[in-house]
C-alpha cells in the first residue's frame, strides 16, 4: 500500500516539476545548468609560465611598494637626464611644454589649474610605474631601474614632495606621502533615478 | 584629378557639370567588350557618354578578393592628436563598420605578429599559465553585440559640431572570443584576489585595474570583432572587452593580467580617467558608462525640408537595456515616446526614430534616453549641478539641435557659467 502512496506522491512531483519547465526562464537556466556541468575543470590549453618569463613581464609597482626593483636615486642626477630626454615635452622644470606639465606652476596663468604629479597624482609609486613603462615618449621603456629611480626622485624633489637630498629606492618611494592622497574617491554612481 | 574629389563635385553640382567633361582625359581608352555574330569575343571602342552614363551598356568590375566602398560614399573618422571619432551621423542600424570604429591609443598602433603574441595570466592563481592566440580560439566562444565608449567622450561649446564631433567616441561591434570566466576557472584564481591587472602590448603598455568581480561576470577577451580577426586599431590580435565600462578599461592588444588583492593605481586610472565631483573630490574608478543617447539625423551640417522627417538617432546605456527614448520637437517643453528598433541589446547602441511633421517653425530637438536602471539620461545643467563641476570624464548630456526657419541645423551648445 505503502508503495502505491509514494508512486503517486512521485508521479504527482514530476508532474509539478514538469510544470515548471513550461516557464521559459526556466528552461533557460536549466539548459545554461547542464551545459555547465559539461565544461571539464581544465581545458589543458596554454603552458605553464615559467618564473623566468613572468619575470621578464611583471614589471608593475603598487602603491605598497609591491614590484619596485633593486637600485635607488636622487634628484641631482634625476635633473640631468630629465634636461636631455623629457624637456622637449614637458617643459624646463617640468612646467609648460607640449604634453603637459608635471610640476605645478606657482604662478599659474592660465584659471584652470593644471593637473600634476604634485596636486593630482595620489600614490608616489604611479610615477616609477609609468615613467618606466611608457616614458620617455620616442623611446619607451628605454630607461634603466636605476634612472627611473633618478627621475622619479626628481620629479617628487620639483614637486616639493621630497627633500633634495632624498634617496628613492623600494624602500622609501611607498612611505612617501603624496599632496593628492586624499583627493579621490570611489564611484558612488548606480544608476536608478538619481544623477549622480 | 582624383576620383573623391571628380564624385564630391558631381555630388556638389550634378546640373553643371556632365561626368564627360570632368572625366575628360582621365577615360581615353573607353572600351567596351562586345561578342560578334561568329562568337568572338572583342573589345570595342565607344563614346565616354555611353558607357558611364548608362551601367546597363558596360559590363561591370568582375568579382574581387576584398569589397570595396562605392566612390560616392564618402565616410570617414575625424581626426584629433589623440583619437579619431566615429561618423555618427553616416551610420545605418547599429553596427559600425570595423574601419569607421572610434580609435583611442596611448602610444600608437602596435604591429605585433599574431603567431608570436601570448596572454600571461598570473599573480594570485593556482597555475600560471601562457596563452598563444591559438590556445584562446580552442576555448568555448562567445559572441555578444556589444558598444564600448571613451569616457572622455563630449565635446561642445560651438554651434557647428557635427555627432561626430560631439560624442564619436562610441562605436559597437559583434564581439568575439573567450570569456574572461573561462580562463579564470583554468588558472584557478585564489579567492583572496580581489582585483586583476591588465595590460597591454602597445608602446605605452597601457594598464588598468579591474574588479575580478567584473571578469567573472562578462569581460572577454576578444580575438574577433564583426566576424573578422580583431583590426589593429581595435586591438589585432587580443583585447580585454569589458561590456557597459568606459572604453580605457577595454585593455587593448591584451599581453598579461595578473591577480591581485588591491588595485594598482596605474596612472590611467589615477592622473587619468578620474573626475572631479563636488566639495574638491575626484571620483576614480568610475567604470559604469551612464545611459546616453543623441539624434543622429538631423543633424549639423544637414539642412531639412518642410514636411515629414524621420529624425533617427542611437541610444545607449552601460548598465543594461534601454527600455525608453523620449524625443522633444519643442526644445524640451514636451515629450514623446520614440520607436525602438530591434534589437534591443543589453549594453549596445539601440536605434530610435520618431516621425516628425516640420511646419517651418524655429525649433529645438531634443531625445533623452532612459534605461532599465530607471535612469534617465541629464541635461548638462543637471550635470553639472549634480558634480558640482564643469566637465570631465564621463559626461553624457542631452543633446539639442536648432532648427532655424531655413531649415539649416545647428548644435545647441551650453554654458553656466
Amino acid at each position: 500500500m505503502r508503495k502505491t502512496q509514494y508512486f503517486i506522491l512521485f508521479s504527482s512531483l514530476s508532474f509539478f516539476v514538469s510544470a515548471t519547465f513550461i516557464d521559459t526562464n526556466q528552461v533557460k537556466v536549466a539548459d545554461r545548468e547542464s551545459f555547465l556541468d559539461t565544461i571539464p575543470s581544465s581545458f589543458g590549453y596554454g603552458r605553464k609560465a615559467t618564473q623566468a618569463e613572468i619575470d621578464r613581464l611583471d614589471i608593475d609597482v603598487r602603491p605598497d611598494g609591491k614590484g619596485l626593483p633593486k637600485g635607488e636615486g636622487i634628484s641631482a642626477k634625476g635633473k640631468v637626464i630629465f634636461e636631455s630626454k623629457c624637456v622637449a615635452c614637458h617643459g624646463v622644470g617640468g612646467i609648460g611644454g607640449p604634453n603637459g606639465s608635471l610640476v605645478a606652476n606657482k604662478t599659474p596663468t592660465d584659471k584652470r589649474r593644471e593637473k600634476t604629479i604634485g596636486n593630482y597624482w595620489p600614490y608616489a609609486t604611479t610615477v616609477f610605474d609609468y615613467v618606466r613603462r611608457a616614458m620617455p615618449f620616442n623611446e619607451p621603456g628605454s630607461l634603466s631601474n636605476e634612472e627611473v629611480y633618478h627621475l622619479t626622485a626628481y620629479l617628487l624633489n620639483a614637486n616639493g614632495i621630497i627633500d633634495e637630498k632624498a634617496v628613492i629606492n623600494a624602500q622609501t618611494l611607498p612611505k612617501v606621502e603624496m599632496p593628492a592622497k586624499n583627493l579621490f574617491v570611489p564611484d558612488d554612481r548606480k544608476g536608478g533615478a538619481e544623477i549622480r | 584629378m582624383k576620383l573623391d574629389k571628380i564624385v564630391e563635385i558631381t555630388q556638389r553640382y550634378p546640373e553643371k557639370l556632365s561626368r564627360r567633361k570632368l572625366l575628360g582625359g582621365l577615360a581615353t581608352a573607353a572600351v567596351a567588350i562586345v561578342q560578334t555574330a561568329k562568337g568572338q569575343t572583342i573589345q570595342k571602342a565607344v563614346s565616354e557618354n555611353a558607357i558611364y552614363e548608362d551601367p546597363t551598356k558596360k559590363f561591370g568590375t568582375p568579382a574581387g578578393e576584398i569589397g570595396t566602398r562605392s566612390p560616392y560614399v564618402k565616410s570617414v573618422k575625424k581626426l584629433s592628436d589623440i583619437s579619431s571619432r566615429s561618423p555618427l551621423q553616416d551610420f545605418y542600424g547599429i553596427i559600425t563598420p570595423s574601419d569607421l570604429h572610434f580609435e583611442r591609443h596611448h602610444a600608437g598602433v602596435p604591429a605585433i605578429d599574431p603567431n608570436k603574441h601570448e596572454l600571461l595570466i598570473h599573480g594570485l592563481v593556482e597555475k600560471p599559465l601562457v596563452f598563444t592566440v591559438a590556445d584562446l580560439k580552442r576555448f568555448p566562444s562567445v559572441s555578444r553585440i556589444a558598444f564600448i565608449e571613451c569616457s572622455g567622450n563630449f565635446r561642445g561649446g560651438k554651434d557647428n559640431l557635427t555627432p561626430q564631433e560631439i560624442c564619436g567616441l562610441t562605436s559597437q561591434s559583434e564581439w568575439t572570443g573567450v570569456k574572461l570566466s573561462t580562463l579564470f576557472n583554468e588558472v584557478g584564481v585564489k579567492p583572496n584576489a580581489s582585483w586583476f591587472l591588465a595590460e597591454g602590448g602597445d608602446a605605452a603598455v597601457m594598464t588598468r585595474s579591474i574588479p575580478v568581480k567584473k571578469g567573472w561576470e562578462d569581460s572577454i577577451i576578444a580575438y574577433a570583432q564583426n566576424g573578422e580577426p580583431l583590426r589593429p586599431e581595435q586591438g589585432f590580435p587580443v583585447r580585454l572587452f569589458n561590456p557597459g565600462w568606459e572604453g580605457n578599461t577595454s585593455v587593448k592588444w591584451l599581453r598579461r593580467i595578473e591577480l591581485s588583492d588591491a588595485p594598482y593605481y596605474t596612472r590611467e586610472e589615477t592622473s587619468k580617467y578620474t573626475e572631479p565631483i563636488k566639495e574638491g573630490k575626484y571620483r576614480i574608478f568610475s567604470f559604469d558608462m551612464d545611459a546616453r543617447s543623441i539624434i543622429t539625423f538631423p543633424s549639423f551640417p544637414q539642412q531639412v525640408e518642410k514636411g515629414w522627417i524621420e529624425i533617427r538617432g542611437l541610444a545607449w546605456s552601460g548598465r543594461g537595456k534601454v527600455v525608453k527614448v523620449e524625443v522633444s520637437t519643442d526644445a524640451g517643453k514636451n515629450w514623446q515616446i520614440a520607436q525602438l528598433n530591434d534589437p534591443i541589446l543589453d549594453k549596445a547602441h539601440v536605434q530610435f526614430r520618431y516621425l516628425w511633421q516640420w511646419k517651418g517653425e524655429e525649433t529645438e530637438i531634443l531625445s533623452r534616453v532612459t534605461d532599465e536602471t530607471g535612469y534617465t539620461q541629464p541635461t548638462l545643467k543637471q550635470l553639472f549641478e549634480a558634480r558640482g563641476s564643469d566637465g570631465g570624464y564621463h559626461m553624457n548630456p542631452i543633446t539639442a539641435w536648432q532648427i532655424k526657419k531655413d531649415g539649416k541645423v545647428f548644435f545647441k551648445p551650453e554654458t553656466f557659467k
